[in-house]
């Protein structure tokens, strides 16, 4: 937990500067709509997370995305399956795209950037291949099932919480359950950290690997479902274009290391709205977007690089400190 | 007496807050053999490191013919007349022999490598080693043994006046020790000092002029001319006589636990080989480096599964796939590289300690905390292991209680077959006897024990029986009756005996 503080303080901070720069940032509809799209994130992010604990990257899953946000439309709107038929088909692929990828990196030892680089082109070529490129969308229909992402909960007078949130909730706390409460959590720890001492332990670390990337395949599904259902329509050029990195980039805010070993399910929820409230701030506070990359780079590697100066300078007063004591023998 | 060639006042070094070395003293004579021993772990690499200008101390100073110096770097300390033979190789082993030996420093004119002088050049460095192979040889293509002449060839070239050798002949054969030991002699009588480091007593005491001990990075003291003997090295580097210090006892052996027929290994499909263990025996595995031990140890574990041969463990045939595999079988193994292979270095001694039987202690998918912290409750006192907590980080640990947490983990699962692969490799003093006790006592509580060390002294002392093994062949066994160091280096490096018919 100690380790969240400092993402913590840096997201606290910029929601407190956002206040003072902007007076409409704290407004129930903006606030709901940062909520909103830091669930669809977060979910993204806590997938990635996974992969990035067993030292993989996971660079497919803005076009899985994609692909899932263009086919269920388009199979419900164009090809006018059933429901509950649309629904399966996609989780069917998106978990389908994981456990490709892990058998890829596991059985052909492929390395996971690679894989996974050639995904993010093959997924959304497949998808602008079906849809020949046209926008694919729900229009006037589906306005119930819509409400999976576009829904709000009574929270507190005047202020209701988006439904995503709840998704991400559910999401949230399995993978945290997971992750620090089941045996295969501590199996994908150790194997992130050190993967050829946990085939030496016994741990079944392919089976392990290709787990990680079903879950990130996975969730990216989730996440291409709810954000088609929050827009409404998709475009297969560039719908859920870039979320890979913005993932990513959430999940090592939060304390993911690229390395591998290292990550919390709540660092991955404070990086993933970190991510949006700066988002928030460059189009509530400035009249240019188009320096929006720019902003949040240099935001990233800023707190990226004070992580590990901190993390340096805790190492050098461990290291005093057991000389200290060793001297003292 | 001459002026020192080089001399190393109260040195120390430590690393991440282990102390390596703690005022340490050496003096190097022209034309004398100085043999610097110990355990493993007692400061001798670092000290050479030190010394060649890979590390610097921490404090101390280091003297080249009386003039106080620093060597910043091994550039350095060649160009002041000191070459150090690693012994990790340094070699490149995509390039060929006479690249290798003039790496760095490669004779050119503007900027174009004069091939010719090289290879003039290599072929008389190569001669003198008594190594015959071409110098446009790929290194890669050699035997360990030769890739080791190569590397004191390389040494030679420089013309150095201080040649530091650590474990030179670790890896070289009977033939090639020969010639390296006259070479050394010959070198000594030139005026070259030769700082000798070597786990093989017999070896140092026929060869070394001055023994200099070190005992946990510490000077334990210092043996001239007949003063020393293979007794009087073990003592200052034990601290005590060698007959309290391997707490081997003779034990009642049983029934055979594991029965390994016609198993061959991926490292040498061509060779077939079969043993037995039986409960309550420790075995010790001897040969040189290189010779399929670890590949051995692996296979039995199923790491790199056999590609032939059966297994069985009490009398039941196991296919050894995957590590779960062996481990379901009741087969354990310690792994040579305990910081790559046997850790989670930056993981608590908790994690660590669970890791192989979190499978066992789980209820449908979930950690057993409770389980898990009685583990730990156990092993730590039971084995001593000295750690600030349960969740100390074990990069933090000592390497003897880095040990005693992989050998924790795997007493956790209640082997029948107990495999170490170079079991006390790093470890002080105090935690070696540990180590050996834990050992004994797995024997005494009917598990079968086979341990593989390079170190002939531990062979000799903890074993019941020594399997060795030749270029993958098991060239002999010797019972403890039979048991010494030259017949085990007999077997080991491949000449034939009467007693590998035993």
């Amino acid at each position: 937990m100690k380790k969240n503080l400092g993402i913590l303080g840096l997201l606290v901070a910029v929601c407190v500067v956002t206040a003072f720069l902007s007076g409409s940032f704290l407004s129930a509809y903006n606030v709901e709509n940062v909520l909103r799209r830091s669930a669809l994130f977060g979910i993204l992010s806590i997938g990635v997370g996974f992969v990035i604990i067993t030292g993989g990257i996971d660079l497919s899953l803005g076009s899985v995305v994609c692909l899932v946000g263009c086919a269920l439309p388009w199979l419900l709107t164009v090809q006018l399956w059933p429901l509950p038929l649309a629904l399966l088909a996609v989780a069917a692929v998106s978990l389908g795209i994981g456990l490709f990828h892990g058998l890829l990196i596991t059985k052909l030892r492929i390395q996971p950037f690679i894989v996974t680089l050639c995904g993010l082109l093959l997924y959304r070529g497949i998808a602008r291949g079906f849809t020949a490129d046209q926008t694919v969308g729900f229009g006037n229909e589906f306005k119930t099932l819509r409400l999976l992402a576009t829904g709000k909960v009574p929270f507190l007078p005047g202020f209701e919480l988006p439904a995503p949130l709840i998704f991400l909730a559910l999401v949230a706390i399995l993978a945290a359950i997971f992750l620090n409460r089941t045996i295969f959590g501590r199996y994908l720890l150790a194997l992130g950290r050190n993967p050829q001492a946990a085939t030496y332990s016994g741990i079944p670390t392919q089976r392990m690997t290709i787990l990680a990337y079903v879950i990130s395949s996975g969730l990216a599904g989730l996440g291409g479902v709810l954000f088609v259902l929050d827009v409404n329509s998709a475009q297969p050029v560039d719908f859920g274009n870039f979320y890979e990195l913005y993932a990513i980039a959430a999940a090592v805010l939060g304390g993911c290391s690229l390395r591998g070993g290292e990550g919390s399910v709540v660092g991955i929820l404070i990086g993933a709205a970190l991510m949006q409230v700066l988002r928030n701030m460059i189009t509530l506070v400035t009249t240019r977007n188009n320096v929006e990359f720019a902003i949040i780079g240099a935001v990233i590697l800023l707190g990226v690089v004070a992580d590990e100066l901190a993390r340096r300078i805790a190492a050098r007063r461990r290291a005093a400190h057991v000389l200290e004591t060793a001297g003292v023998r | 007496m001459a002026k020192p060639l080089l001399e190393a006042r109260r040195v120390s070094k430590s690393f991440a807050g282990v102390r390596a070395l703690k005022e340490v003293s050496l003096t190097v004579y022209p034309g004398e053999v100085l043999a610097v021993v110990g355990e493993n772990g007692a400061g001798k690499s670092t000290l050479m490191k030190i010394l060649a200008g890979v590390q610097s101390p921490d404090s101390g100073e280091l003297l080249v013919e009386d003039v106080v110096r620093t060597i910043g770097s091994v550039q350095e300390a060649l160009s002041l007349g000191i070459a150090l033979i690693h012994q990790e190789l340094n070699l490149a082993e995509t390039l060929d022999v006479g690249a290798n030996i003039f790496l760095g420093r490669e004779p050119h004119c503007c900027g174009w490598v004069d091939a010719g002088r090289i290879s003039k050049e290599a072929r008389l460095v190569l001669e003198r080693v008594g190594l015959k192979v071409d110098p446009s040889t790929l290194v890669g293509d050699l035997t360990i043994g030769q890739q080791q002449l190569v590397e004191i060839a390389k040494a030679l070239s420089v013309d150095a006046r201080v040649l530091i050798m650590d474990e030179p002949t670790s890896s070289l054969s009977d033939h090639e020790t020969k010639v390296l030991l006259s070479l050394i002699r010959e070198l000594r009588g030139r005026g070259v000092g030769i700082v000798y480091i070597s786990h093989r007593l017999g070896e140092v005491g026929g060869l070394a002029d001055r023994v200099e001990v070190l005992r946990d990075g510490e000077n334990a003291g210092s043996l001239l001319g007949n003063e020393i003997s293979h007794g009087a090295m073990v003592q200052l580097m034990v601290g005590r006589e060698l007959s309290q210090f391997y707490p081997h006892q003779s034990h009642q052996t049983g029934e055979v636990v594991l029965e390994v027929r016609g198993l061959r290994t991926r490292a040498y499909p061509g060779q077939a080989v079969d043993f037995q263990l039986r409960a309550g025996e420790v075995v010790g595995m001897a040969g040189l480096v290189g010779a399929g031990r670890s590949e051995l140890l692996e296979a039995l574990f199923g790491v790199v599964p056999a590609l032939q041969g059966s297994v069985r463990v009490s009398g039941e045939l196991v296919s050894p796939r995957s590590p779960r595999a062996a481990m379901d079988a009741g087969i354990a193994l310690v792994p040579e590289d305990r910081k790559h292979q046997g850790l989670f270095l930056e993981m608590g001694v908790r994690e660590n300690l669970s890791i192989a039987t979190l499978h066992k202690e789980q209820a449908g998918g979930f950690l057993n905390r409770t389980k898990e912290k009685a583990l730990c409750e156990e092993m730590i006192p039971s084995m001593r292991i000295k750690t600030a907590g349960v969740d100390q980080p074990v990069q933090f640990l000592s390497g003897g209680n880095q040990q005693k947490v992989v050998i924790g983990k795997w007493l956790a699962t209640r082997p029948s077959v107990f495999l170490l692969d170079e079991p006390t490799r790093g470890v002080d003093i105090g935690a070696k006897q540990e180590i050996y006790r834990l050992m004994e006592e797995l024997a005494a509580k009917g598990a079968a024990v086979l341990f593989v060390s390079s170190d002939l002294e531990e062979i000799l002392g903890m074993s019941d029986r020594v399997l060795v093994l030749h270029e993958g062949r098991l060239s002999g066994e010797l019972h403890r009756s039979e048991l010494s160091e030259e017949a085990v280096m007999r077997l080991a490096t491949g000449e034939q005996t009467e007693a590998a018919a035993i």
